[in-house]
C-alpha cells in the first residue's frame, strides 16, 4: 500500500528529474562554461580519471562570464526586450480576435457547438511548420492578400508585409488563436444565462451587462489564455524566422543562430537560462491565478 | 376564514372600481408551431400575492417571463398601470424578478449583489448604502454583507436573491419558483416570511410554482393553468372547495371523483346515479343541471366520514370493504371499495392512539357525507 503511493509520488518526480531537471543542469553547467574548438566546444569537461583533482579543477573553470557578457551585449537585451513586446502585442492582439469568436461559439445553439468546437481544433490536423509556410504565399509581393487588394482597387502598389514584424504578428496571432480560444470558450460556455437576464431585469443594458457580469465571470479563461499565447509567444523561434526579416528581433532567433551559426554553445546555453528565468515568472503568476479561481470555487 | 371585523377583506378583484396592475388581455404566445399561452385575459390587482399554479410544461413561467420582458406576446396585449409594456426592455421595466437558479453574481459580494440594481437606477450615490443595509436588514443577512455567494447556504442565498429583487422598490415583483431548491422545512418556514415581507413592503407578488400548498399558504390568488390556458383564478379557499373542474378538483388536494348521470331533485339538490343497485348521491349545486346529463362528484376525502354502524340522519350513505389504510400520523386515510369495486377515500383524524383504532383491513363501513359536502362539475 505505502509502496505504491510511494510510486505514484514518485513517478511524476522522477520524470520531472530525468527529462527537466538534469538537462537544465547540464545546459546550465555548459553557460558557465568557455568557449573551445574542439568536441563538444567547452570546456573544461569533466575527467573523473585524474580523481578529487580533476573535479576541482572543472569546478575552478566555471564562472558566469557568458551572463556577465549577456547584460553588457546591447543585442541580447534589445532582443530579449523586443521578444517581450512582439509577444506581449501579439497576446493582446489574440485576444481582441479571439473573444469575439469564443463569445458567439457560447452563444451558437447547443448542436452547433461541437462543429465550431471542431473548427477551431482543425487546424491542428497539418503540420504547423506547413502551415506557417502557407502564409508566405498569402503574404508575399505577388500574394494572394496583395492580389486581392490590388483586385478590389484598394491600394494600386503591392503592400510589403511579408518579413517584417506585421507578418511576425499576423503568424503568431495565427498560430496561437485556439489556445485563446479555447480557455475563453470554456468560461463562457458555463456562464448561467439567467446572470445576464438578472443584469437585465436590474436596469442594465447589453452592453454593461456585458462588461459589469459576463466579462468579469470569463477573466479566469482570459488569463488563462493570455499565458498560453504569451509563454509560446515569447521564445518563438519558427514564425519569426519564416515570416519576419532582418528588422525581427526575437531571442528564438538570437538563441538559434549562437547555437548553429557560432556553434558558442556556452553563451547560447546562457541566453537559453536567461529566457527560462524570464519565462518563470509568468508561469509563476499563471499558477497563482489558477490557484485562486480553485479557492474560489469558480 | 374568518377574518377579525375591524380588519377589511382583501379583495379588490370584487370591486368594480379597483384598477388592476396588471392586465393581461387576450395574450397568446407560440414557440413556433408550440401554443405556450393560449388567448389569457387576466388582472392582477395592487398589493395581490398571485400565484401562477400548474404541472411543468403548463405556460406558467412564459407568462411570468413575458411580464419581465424576456418575452414578448405573439398576440394581444400586457398593460401594467395601463401601460402596454410590449414595447419595453426589461432593463426599463418597473418590474424585478426572483429567479429560480437566484441567479447571483458569483463575483460580487452579497452587498454589491443587492446594491448592483441600484447603482444602475436613479437613486443618488449617498443613498444606495442605507437601502442595502435596510434590504439586509429586512432578510436578516447583515452578518453575511462581505460574504460572496458561495460562501453562503442555499437558504441565505435565496434571500439575497430576493433582498436584491426588492432593493429597487419594483411595482411587480416576480418569483420564479423561489423556494423550490430548499428543503421541506425551511420551505415552510421561508412561505411565511415571504408572506410577512410581502405584507411589510406592500409589493404585488407574483409567484411561479408548481407546489399547491405553497401556492395555497402563500397566495391571496391562485391561477390554475394547464397547457396555456387558466383553467381557474380564484381565491385558494374557493379553489379547493369549489373547483370550477375535474381537473382543478384533482391537481388541487386529494379528491375522490365519481361519474354519474344528474336528476334534478327540488331547487338545487341533484341526485346521481353512479351504480347499479346503490342509492343515489343527493348533491346540491347552483348551476343548472339538464335532467340525464353526465356529472362528476367531487368530494374531499376528509368530508367523508367512517363508521362501522350504518349512521342516522346523513343525507349520503355508501356501504363498503376497507381495503387499504393509510396511517400518516395526525391523520389516516382508509381506502374502502365500494360497489363496482370503486374505491372512495375518508379521511380521519387520529384522535384516538393507534392502538385503539377500531376499524381495520375488510372491515365493512358505512361512508356518509351531507348533501352539501361535495361539488358537481360537468367536466
Amino acid at each position: 500500500m505505502n509502496l505504491r503511493r510511494l510510486f505514484l509520488i514518485a513517478t511524476p518526480y522522477a520524470w520531472l528529474l530525468f527529462f527537466f531537471l538534469i538537462p537544465f543542469g547540464i545546459v546550465f553547467k555548459i553557460a558557465l562554461s568557455d568557449y573551445a574548438i574542439s568536441i563538444p566546444p567547452y570546456t573544461p569537461t569533466l575527467d573523473l580519471s585524474q580523481g578529487w583533482a580533476g573535479i576541482r579543477e572543472f569546478l575552478d573553470g566555471l564562472d558566469f562570464e557568458n551572463f556577465t557578457f549577456l547584460a553588457s551585449d546591447a543585442l541580447y537585451i534589445k532582443a530579449y526586450l523586443s521578444s517581450l513586446k512582439i509577444a506581449a502585442i501579439s497576446t493582446a492582439i489574440t485576444l481582441l480576435v479571439a473573444y469575439p469568436i469564443a463569445y458567439g461559439m457560447a452563444q451558437a445553439p447547443d448542436e452547433w457547438r461541437p462543429t465550431l468546437m471542431m473548427l477551431v481544433i482543425l487546424p491542428f490536423w497539418t503540420s504547423f511548420l506547413i502551415r506557417i509556410y502557407a502564409w508566405i504565399g498569402i503574404l508575399s509581393g505577388e500574394g494572394f492578400l496583395n492580389q486581392f487588394l490590388m483586385w478590389t482597387g484598394i491600394t494600386s502598389q503591392p503592400l510589403t508585409i511579408l518579413n517584417t514584424n506585421t507578418a511576425v504578428y499576423i503568424g503568431i496571432v495565427y498560430a496561437y488563436l485556439p489556445f485563446m480560444i479555447l480557455p475563453i470558450y470554456a468560461a463562457l460556455e458555463k456562464l448561467d444565462i439567467s446572470l445576464i437576464e438578472a443584469a437585465e431585469d436590474l436596469g442594465c443594458t447589453r452592453i454593461q451587462a456585458f462588461w459589469l457580469v459576463t466579462f468579469p465571470l470569463s477573466r479566469p479563461g482570459v488569463i488563462a489564455g493570455c499565458f498560453l499565447v504569451f509563454i509560446p509567444a515569447l521564445g518563438e523561434f519558427v514564425i519569426p524566422s519564416i515570416l519576419g526579416g532582418n528588422e525581427t528581433l526575437m531571442i528564438g532567433k538570437t538563441l538559434y543562430d549562437e547555437f548553429f551559426a557560432n556553434r558558442d554553445w556556452p553563451v547560447a546555453s546562457a541566453v537559453a537560462v536567461v529566457l527560462l528565468l524570464l519565462l518563470i515568472v509568468p508561469i509563476i503568476l499563471f499558477q497563482r491565478n489558477e490557484q485562486k479561481q480553485r479557492e474560489a470555487g469558480l | 376564514m374568518a377574518q377579525p371585523a375591524n380588519r377589511p377583506v382583501f379583495a379588490p378583484w370584487l370591486d368594480p372600481d379597483q384598477k388592476p396592475l396588471i392586465q393581461f388581455r387576450n395574450v397568446t404566445k407560440r414557440f413556433g408551431e408550440f401554443v405556450a399561452i393560449d388567448d389569457v385575459t387576466l388582472d392582477i390587482f395592487r398589493r395581490e400575492f398571485f400565484a401562477l399554479l400548474g404541472p411543468s410544461g403548463c405556460g406558467k413561467t412564459t407568462l411570468m417571463r413575458m411580464l419581465g420582458g424576456f418575452e414578448t406576446p405573439t398576440e394581444g396585449k400586457i398593460l401594467l398601470d395601463g401601460v402596454d409594456q410590449a414595447p419595453i426592455p426589461p432593463n426599463k421595466r418597473e418590474t424585478n424578478m426572483m429567479f429560480q437558479s437566484y441567479a447571483l453574481f458569483p463575483h460580487l459580494t452579497v452587498w454589491d449583489n443587492i446594491a448592483f440594481g441600484l447603482k444602475r437606477s436613479a437613486m443618488p450615490k449617498e443613498k444606495i448604502p442605507a437601502r442595502v443595509e435596510e434590504m439586509l436588514r429586512l432578510t436578516r443577512l447583515e452578518k453575511f454583507a462581505k460574504r460572496k455567494p458561495h460562501q453562503i447556504s442555499g437558504g441565505q442565498r435565496q434571500r439575497v436573491a430576493l433582498a436584491r429583487s426588492l432593493a429597487k422598490a419594483p411595482k411587480l415583483l416576480l418569483l420564479d419558483e423561489p423556494l423550490g431548491a430548499l428543503d421541506k422545512k425551511l420551505r415552510q418556514e421561508t412561505q411565511f416570511e415571504l408572506m410577512d415581507i410581502q405584507e411589510k413592503t406592500g409589493t404585488t407578488f407574483v409567484i411561479v410554482t408548481h407546489d399547491q400548498e405553497e401556492a395555497m399558504t402563500v397566495a391571496s390568488r391562485v391561477a390554475v393553468m394547464d397547457h396555456g390556458k387558466m383553467i381557474q383564478v380564484d381565491t385558494p379557499g374557493r379553489i379547493y372547495e369549489t373547483p370550477n373542474s375535474v381537473y382543478v378538483a384533482d391537481f388541487i388536494g386529494d379528491v375522490n371523483i365519481v361519474e354519474g348521470r344528474a336528476t334534478r331533485k327540488g331547487d338545487d339538490k341533484y341526485a346521481i346515479a353512479w351504480a347499479e343497485g346503490q342509492p343515489e348521491i343527493i348533491a346540491s349545486s347552483t348551476e343548472r343541471i339538464d335532467q340525464g346529463t353526465k356529472v362528476f362528484f367531487a368530494i374531499r376525502p376528509e368530508k367523508v366520514a367512517i363508521a362501522r354502524e350504518r349512521p342516522e340522519g346523513r343525507a349520503n350513505v355508501i356501504e363498503g370493504k376497507v381495503s387499504d389504510i393509510a396511517y400518516l400520523g395526525n391523520i389516516s386515510t382508509y381506502k374502502v371499495e365500494v360497489a363496482g369495486g370503486r374505491m372512495i377515500k375518508a379521511q380521519v383524524a387520529n384522535e384516538r392512539r393507534i392502538a385503539r383504532r377500531d376499524i381495520t383491513w375488510d372491515d365493512p363501513v358505512f361512508l356518509s357525507f351531507t348533501d352539501t359536502a361535495g361539488v358537481l362539475l360537468l367536466h
